[in-house]
């Protein structure tokens, strides 16, 4: 019960905050905080349980949950209510608390209808926490098609910029991916030897073995969807706009929670289900991962919008997962504790990346709430005025681009080790994405932190945190105005009138919260990988069969 | 029991039948002794006589399939289920057309039309006998002519002059098709059919089964002979369209699921390709034709047609799937709950023909606005409602049934459907943000609003999302 609570709560506290109408602004987010907290708090429980049981047989995938609850749901097509934790959902779930937990304070001032915001976020968290959760396929179709809608909404309805439009192109691809997802779990279920929806049973009884090229189009109708979500290179490009037009809060969830969605999902499910076909085409994932991995830097280096310098990172870091998840499915060319060592780090990545771009689209919401733009161009020497920030976004860039001390280095360091015996000439591509991301973060410091001081004046420009709802042409020729006056370099203001308000204490919690966690598992990685290891060796070795 | 042996002649096993011509036939005796303005007892009683004959036919579920009266009534899971739901549709029909049928001087004639409608609807779903199901024809169209055409006004009546034109040209290609099965086989009766017509000459059985699928083609509203729906769901009020869109359509399906399953399963003739083609244009020209509409109901009556479609895909794999039945009953019912709430919707604001008026209209109520959400969302196939667990339980007999072509096409279909009710959502939800951020909009006193038909909004959404959730229980109730 205690799983299916943890699930459940945030989602029963958002019908309660909506029945509730007559509640003010603040006992409203004060509320959302606590249920968050609460939420945290279980899943640490769990985590401490997990962590301390001395469990024997398989350790996870197949079996050996703990926390398993399963309820019949549609039993003609064999679909439940299975929901259950091993050591490849237990990080996720922790960091989805986190980040969750993160938004719920960060969101402490939110004036937009802050009960409808809460909730929505609320329903959200229910529904990554689920799809984490899921060893049904269809369950976990369910959970993932909510987070669709959920994200649609915070979109569209908390945005800014051109939100509506990169609202709807958000839900379009991720919809068609998550239609490719549900043909490709139809014929997993088609495919097997008893037919079920249920992921357990189909990683014991692998569906599809005799028949290599039906498992192959399943495959790639499960790659398709779960690239979308990821995104991989080429169907990434719905990211940029979501993340630019979306509410701070709302970016560090989409970036640091939904995206994992996706990654999880090939660990979850086509790796271990279709592992013949996994093995087959392990060389093309790895291709795929290497390229976003160079495509997001190369772009994310040519972007004059922080945000959508973080969003390109994402493609960047996300194609290391990849890189990490193919080169285990090698099995020819290497042996199976490399392998491990792969999709261990490619489960820190995940965890690592939730972190520590969260908090960097948490501090680009610092700079849109104090100056309405994420322009480089508009911002400068903030380093003087705001020290706290300018030391937190220190922290965030050099731990994503992978310093030695925060989470992404274990991720990352894991992931070349265990991938450079199975694809050497890929491994070595892929680095030079680490010197490329750690070029433009230093870029990035630079432009924003260095220098004379620059604030773009709220009068002018795309002011204030009023999305222009009526009238998006008329916001659209004030940006131009902006721009050219910029560029015209009438604006250099290094005097005093220049005011960048410091990190608050809202800001300071929810971002140091983050960063701190990142070097926790930067400097003591050992509880992260106890718990990941057994299982990132199980699937090494399910794949590996 | 098989039906062979239980030849049984039992006019209870009838009950929910005629439960439901005891609420036509007293409900217009009752109407003709009660003042224009009481005809609201018309109303209590015909919905009560639903509701019973849902309850009775609910009771009987579990009763073994039985083919009564001479073979030519089948009595199993579908005619069971497609019972239970055009009984209840009915009586929700019912009570959201009341609002607008109040007080109206033919108000009663419209209930008990909407009734023999809905038995005729059973009868399509009944029939074991091409006879029988000719008559079921007739009955479930002819109160239809005249439903369409209620308000007398000049949509109303081109509404139901094409309407009728179409069904008396297609009820002659279906009655040419039944002689000719009748011809070849020497009988009408579907299991004899089964046996006799794989010997027959090809021909004139390939003319028999063309007339007949025209013949629930266009009960179903599917393409081709579609082209009634749309000035029928515009033509007539809301609540009236929602009724001729909804139960007509459960009755046909069922009808053409049983005939592919039984009479035409052994065909030398491809008839599942046939079947998965007119499922393939139902659902991408429906689709194609609801991305330009701007009023809500033609908007709603061209998604009708591409649901038809899906529909359509279960039943080009009738008896080749063990999973067809439950999709087949899960659909239907997820269907008839979400296409009812979506149209109600619509009735709640009956000012409000465009999509831009209404999402005006609705801007000052968030819930309607939510439900409706909920309602369209399950239309595209949205987990968690009924009709998601209804296109998987599709997508899984179709390719189950080895039409994985088809499969892919629903799928690509189903993200195009998305288009056309996010431009209806979309819109709507902007209002209710945008004057959440202004209060001192519009006021809401200047907008005409029902609230029964809103009640049904809510009813429909929340029956849509439970019904998914509770979907493994219906199943395990239904078949």
């Amino acid at each position: 019960m205690l799983l299916s609570l943890v699930i459940m709560l945030p989602v029963i506290a958002a019908a309660a905050l909506l029945a509730m109408t007559g509640l003010p602004a603040r006992v409203v987010s004060w509320l959302w905080v606590a249920v968050a907290a609460i939420d945290l708090a279980l899943i640490v429980g769990m985590w401490a349980g997990f962590a301390s049981s001395n469990r024997t047989g398989p350790s996870g995938v197949v079996g050996g949950f703990a926390y398993e609850e399963k309820v019949r749901w549609i039993p003609t097509v064999d679909v439940s209510y299975h929901v259950g934790v091993d050591g490849l959902s237990l990080p996720l779930l922790a960091m989805t608390g986190v980040l969750f937990l993160a938004a719920a304070v960060w969101s402490l001032r939110e004036k937009n209808r802050p009960r409808n915001y809460a909730a929505l976020f609320l329903f959200l968290q229910t529904a990554s926490l689920g799809t984490f959760a899921a060893l049904d396929l269809i369950l976990f179709f369910v959970f993932f098609d909510l987070t669709i809608v959920a994200m649609y909404f915070v979109i569209a309805g908390w945005g800014h910029g051109n939100r509506r439009r990169s609202a709807l192109k958000f839900f379009l691809y991720t919809f068609v991916g998550s239609l490719s997802l549900l043909v490709g779990f139809i014929g997993l279920f088609l495919g097997g030897e008893t037919r079920t929806f249920d992921m357990v049973a189909l990683a014991n009884d692998p569906p599809l073995t005799d028949s290599p090229v039906a498992a192959g189009l399943v495959l790639l109708a499960l790659s398709v969807g779960l690239a979308v979500k990821t995104p991989l290179f080429p169907f990434h490009t719905w990211l940029p706009d979501a993340h630019t037009d979306a509410p701070a809060a709302g970016s560090a969830i989409l970036a640091g929670v939904l995206l994992k969605l996706g990654t999880y999902g090939f660990v979850r499910i086509a790796m271990p289900i279709l592992p013949d076909a996994w093995q087959r085409w392990a060389m093309v994932i790895v291709i795929a991962g290497v390229v976003s991995v160079l495509w997001g830097a190369f772009t994310a280096l040519a972007q004059t919008d922080m945000k959508r310098m973080i969003a390109y990172t994402s493609v960047n870091h996300m194609g290391y997962i990849m890189l990490g998840l193919g080169a285990a499915g090698l099995v020819g060319q290497a042996d199976e504790q490399a392998r491990t060592i792969a999709v261990t780090g490619a489960m820190v990545q995940m965890v690592s990346h939730g972190l520590l771009t969260g908090a960097l689209f948490l501090l680009a919401g610092v700079l849109f709430s104090r100056g309405g733009t994420y322009a480089f161009s508009r911002w400068g020497g903030l380093a003087r005025p705001a020290p706290v920030f300018a030391a937190a976004l220190g922290i965030a860039a050099f731990g994503s681009l992978g310093l030695p001390g925060l989470s992404a280095f274990i991720a990352e360091f894991q992931i070349f080790t265990g991938a450079l015996q199975a694809a050497p000439a890929a491994t070595v591509i892929a680095v030079t994405g680490i010197v490329v991301t750690a070029g433009l973060f230093l870029i990035a410091l630079q432009r924003l932190l260095a220098g004379p001081i620059r604030v773009p004046h709220p009068a002018e420009g795309e002011c204030g945190e009023a999305p222009t709802m009526d009238n998006p042409g008329k916001a659209a020729a004030s940006k131009k105005a902006a721009r050219t006056a910029t560029t015209t370099a009438t604006y250099e203001k290094a005097d005093s009138s220049a005011r960048f308000e410091d990190l608050g204490g809202r800001e300071r919690t929810t971002i140091f919260g983050l960063l701190s966690l990142s070097i926790v598992i930067g400097l003591f990685p050992r509880p992260l990988l106890n718990v990941i290891e057994p299982a990132a060796a199980m699937i090494s070795s399910l794949v590996g069969q | 029991m098989t039906g062979m042996e239980g030849m049984s002649a039992n006019p209870l096993d009838l009950l929910p039948e005629i439960l439901l011509l005891f609420g036509a036939v007293g409900g217009l005796l009752l109407g003709l002794w009660t003042p224009q303005q009481k005809q609201g007892r018309v109303r209590s009683l015909i919905v009560t006589a639903a509701l019973a004959s849902a309850v009775v036919s609910a009771l009987r579920l579990s009763d073994p399939d039985s083919g009564v009266f001479e073979d030519s009534w089948m009595i199993d899971t579908t005619t069971s289920v497609v019972r239970i739901l055009v009984a209840l549709a009915t009586a929700a029909a019912i009570l959201a057309s009341s609002t607008s049928l109040a007080g109206h001087p033919r108000e009663t004639e419209a209930y008990v039309l909407m009734v023999l409608a809905a038995l005729g609807a059973i009868a399509l779903t009944a029939s074991q006998d091409l006879l029988m199901l000719a008559a079921a024809y007739l009955l479930a169209s002819v109160p239809l002519y005249a439903l369409a055409g209620f308000a007398k006004d000049a949509r109303g009546v081109e509404a139901a002059l094409k309407y009728y034109l179409m069904g008396a040209f297609v009820g002659v290609l279906m009655l040419v098709g039944i002689v000719a099965l009748i011809l070849a086989a020497g009988s009408g009766n579907y299991r004899a059919l089964a046996g006799i017509l794989p010997q027959a000459p090809m021909p004139v059985v390939a003319i028999g089964v063309i007339g007949v699928l025209a013949g629930v083609a266009f009960k179903a509203g599917a393409v081709p002979v579609h082209f009634w729906v749309p000035d029928v769901g515009a033509g007539t009020t809301p609540a009236m369209a929602a009724f001729i869109t909804t139960i007509p359509k459960l009755g046909a399906v069922a009808a053409a699921f049983r005939l592919v399953s039984e009479p035409f399963a052994q065909l030398p003739l491809n008839v599942p390709l046939l079947v998965a083609v007119i499922a393939a244009l139902s659902m991408t020209l429906g689709n194609l034709a609801a991305f330009q509409q701007t009023e809500v109901l033609r908007l709603l009556a061209y998604s009708t047609v591409s649901q038809v479609g899906y529909m359509f895909m279960v039943v080009a794999v009738a008896g080749q799937s063990d999973y067809a039945l439950p999709a087949l009953t899960v659909y239907l019912a997820g269907y008839a709950v979400t296409n009812i709430g979506a149209f109600a919707a619509a009735a709640a604001l009956p000012k409000a023909f465009t999509l831009a008026q209404w999402s005006h209209e609705a801007g000052r109520r968030p819930w309607l606005v939510l439900s409706l959400a909920v309602l369209l969302l399950g239309l595209v196939g949205t987990p968690p409602t009924a009709v998601f667990v209804g296109k998987l339980a599709i997508f899984a007999a179709t390719a189950d049934g080895n039409f994985v072509w088809l499969v892919v096409l629903g799928a690509v279909n189903t993200v195009a459907s998305l288009f056309y009710y996010l431009r209806w959502i979309a819109p709507a939800a902007r209002t209710v943000f945008a004057t959440h951020r202004q209060p001192a909009g519009t006021s809401i006193s200047d907008v005409l609003f029902h609230r029964t038909p809103a009640a049904t909004v809510h009813a429909a959404a929340a029956a849509s999302v439970l019904l998914g959730a509770g979907s493994g229980l219906w199943l395990a109730v239904t078949t």
